[in-house]
């Protein structure tokens, strides 16, 4: 040790590595990554272009006011923009509050025993889960023994189930992330756990919630085996006006369009595809502006 | 051998007369002197034990009334452990067991009648790292208050823990802003308001100005003489001149092969300071290791 430390003083002869060599190797990963990132952008790119050219076309009010036709010029999205956000209210009614609810059990009050792991790996064995399994859970347990039928309420109760691990687990990282000084100062005022936990805890740990939230609405919305296993329709032509209405949502109505002969309608399922991606964006986005803010805020 | 009758809650006072009360401990640790002031906070063969690790040992201690009481030693030694059992906040973390007891006013806090949401309420803490909530000024100073029952005029009570933070004049022309748009020394004023607002009897500081610089030290330490008026203060602290500057009686604590964060010596701070009777005492205040 004392060898070594001595080498430090002397002026540097066992330093040999070549710095041109060194950056060398700096730029030589810069450009692999570069490459590692360009098929993903590229595919997308593509993607892009291709949904656009076809569908902008079609994107008029005529789309968005009508419902879905055999003559694919009066065809039109309503009943599916209009099924997956009633889908999603429901759906996110369900699930945000017994996720938050699970994570705060989990973090502030379940001990560390056998029972809250069990629970725990399954939690995490639930986020690994197919979604057509899902679908087959819906179906069995809300269309036919709960009797809700293949109504909207079976798929917001198949997609709260499909999206709740991914808010229990968001929900619990936005938790853990409250910094410990904060309940201790909370606790050292003679404030009790639910004080702290309502007054401090969930305050700081909302944003971060909420953006779990978000992420996990996206997901759900993009979802398709598990309605199609329920029974959400292909072709509806009305709004869905009761929870237990039939109903459909975009990524089928696309589904359904796609498979169609005429090619119109093929530029009608660009025009829907174009229409979920920008609910997705605006999604995602606020959720980013969300996360941001969460950091300035503290 | 103690003169003071023990002085218990107020509504009990008038008992104390008829009942020839039995101090829990007859004897006066050797080195602290017979005219020692009652004490608020007793700690009796205490010890503590984080899992299987044991960070306290069998300390017992009488903190006095109304003064300032410096605990000393190493790193490491168990001083902010010690300080965390006076107000339960040990046990926040798992696995934490303790032994002997601690009177708060003659009530073991460790009873099993006893809340610890209660205890913190009348034994307050102000940490190392000011840590006031991500809210408002106002709503700092409100939040124990608020959530202790708190019903008299919020106002007043915002003005008076401010005042007595001696933060009053540097803040009172915006209550709306952020505790943490203040600077260092202003956040460690404001958990010291924080603190007060709700009536502790006493006042536990670890190390709080280990993240200050020299003056704004010097005014906790001013505010700290200020609130001994009022308060019974205990602070953990590294600085051996804040400890002889501040303080009215010292403890140092140690940690050595046979036992960890046992209590060495205790006595008022001028005699511990110039005239130690054990010589770990003398070996660390004159900075010989530590
Ligand atoms: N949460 C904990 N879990 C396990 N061990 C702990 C925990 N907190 C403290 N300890 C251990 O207990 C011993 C005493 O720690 P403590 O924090 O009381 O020391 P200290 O005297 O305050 O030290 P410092 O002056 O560095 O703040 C240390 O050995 C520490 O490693
Ligand atoms: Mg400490």
């Amino acid at each position: 040790m004392a060898e070594d430390t001595g080498t430090l003083g002397r002026s540097a002869p066992v330093f040999k590595a070549s710095m041109q060599w060194r950056r060398l190797k700096s730029h030589f990963f810069v450009v692999l990554g570069l490459l590692s990132v360009l098929p993903g952008i590229v595919a997308l790119l593509v993607l892009l272009v291709d949904v656009i050219v076809q569908g902008s076309g079609w994107l008029d009010w005529q789309f968005f006011t009508s419902f879905d036709s055999r003559f694919p010029e009066r065809a039109g999205i309503k009943a599916a923009l209009f099924g997956t956000l009633y889908m999603m209210v429901f759906t996110m009614l369900l699930a945000v509050p017994i996720g938050v609810m699970t994570a705060i059990y989990l973090e502030e009050y379940a001990g560390d025993n056998w029972f809250t792991q069990f629970i725990q790996v399954n939690i995490a064995n639930l986020a690994g889960v197919p979604s057509i399994v899902y679908g087959l859970l819906g179906l069995q347990v809300f269309v036919r023994m709960m009797e809700m039928g293949r109504s909207v309420l079976a798929g917001s109760c198949t997609m709260a189930l499909l999206i709740l691990p991914i808010i229990i687990v968001a929900s619990r990282e936005a938790i853990r992330a409250v910094p410990p000084s904060m309940r201790e100062a909370s606790f050292a005022l003679g404030a009790s756990k639910w004080e702290t936990v309502r007054h401090h805890v969930l305050p700081y740990a909302l944003p971060g919630m909420l953006t779990g939230a978000i992420l996990a609405a996206a997901r759900a919305i993009g979802e398709t085996a598990p309605l199609i296993t329920i029974g959400a329709l292909t072709f509806v032509p009305f709004l869905p006006e009761h929870p237990l209405d039939r109903f459909t949502v975009l990524p089928i109505q696309i589904f359904n369009w796609v498979s169609r002969a005429q090619s119109e309608f093929h530029h009608l399922a660009a025009a829907g595809i174009i229409v979920l991606l920008v609910v997705l964006i605006i999604l995602n986005s606020v959720a980013i502006y969300l996360r941001q803010r969460l950091r300035t805020r503290y | 051998m103690i003169k003071v009758p023990f002085t218990k809650a107020k509504e009990e006072e008038s008992t104390v007369e008829a009942v020839v009360r039995e101090p829990v401990s007859t004897e006066l640790p050797k080195d602290v002197p017979a005219e020692m002031p009652d004490p608020a906070v007793e700690v009796n063969n205490f010890s503590l034990w984080y899992g299987d690790f044991q960070a306290v040992t069998d300390v017992s201690i009488k903190f006095p009334r109304k003064k300032i009481t410096a605990v000393i030693g190493p790193s490491g030694c168990g001083k902010s452990t010690l300080l965390r059992g006076i107000n339960r906040m040990n046990e926040l973390i798992g696995g934490v067991r303790t032994q002997g007891n601690v009177l708060l006013e003659g009530t073991d806090i460790y009873a099993d009648t006893v809340d610890p949401v209660e205890v913190r309420r009348r034994v307050g803490m102000v940490f190392q790292k000011p840590n006031p909530f991500p809210r408002s000024i106002r709503d700092n100073i409100l939040f124990g208050a608020r959530v202790n029952g708190y019903q008299a005029d919020e106002d007043e009570l915002v003005e008076a823990a401010l005042r007595g933070a001696a933060l009053w004049d540097e803040v009172n022309h915006d209550l709306k802003q952020s505790g943490l748009a203040l600077s260092g020394g202003q956040q460690q004023r404001l958990c010291i308001a924080r603190a007060i607002a709700v009536s502790p009897e006493v006042l536990l500081m670890d190390e709080p100005c280990s993240a200050l610089d020299p003056i704004a030290t010097l005014k906790i330490e001013d505010l700290m003489r200020e609130l001994a008026k009022d308060y019974t203060i205990i602070i953990v602290t590294h600085n051996m001149q804040q400890a002889a500057r501040v303080s009215d009686f010292t403890a140092f604590m140690l940690s050595d092969d046979t036992a960890r964060g046992k209590l060495i010596e205790f006595g008022p701070t001028t005699d511990l300071f110039t005239n130690p009777t054990d010589e770990r005492t003398e070996a660390y205040i004159t900075g010989r290791f530590g």
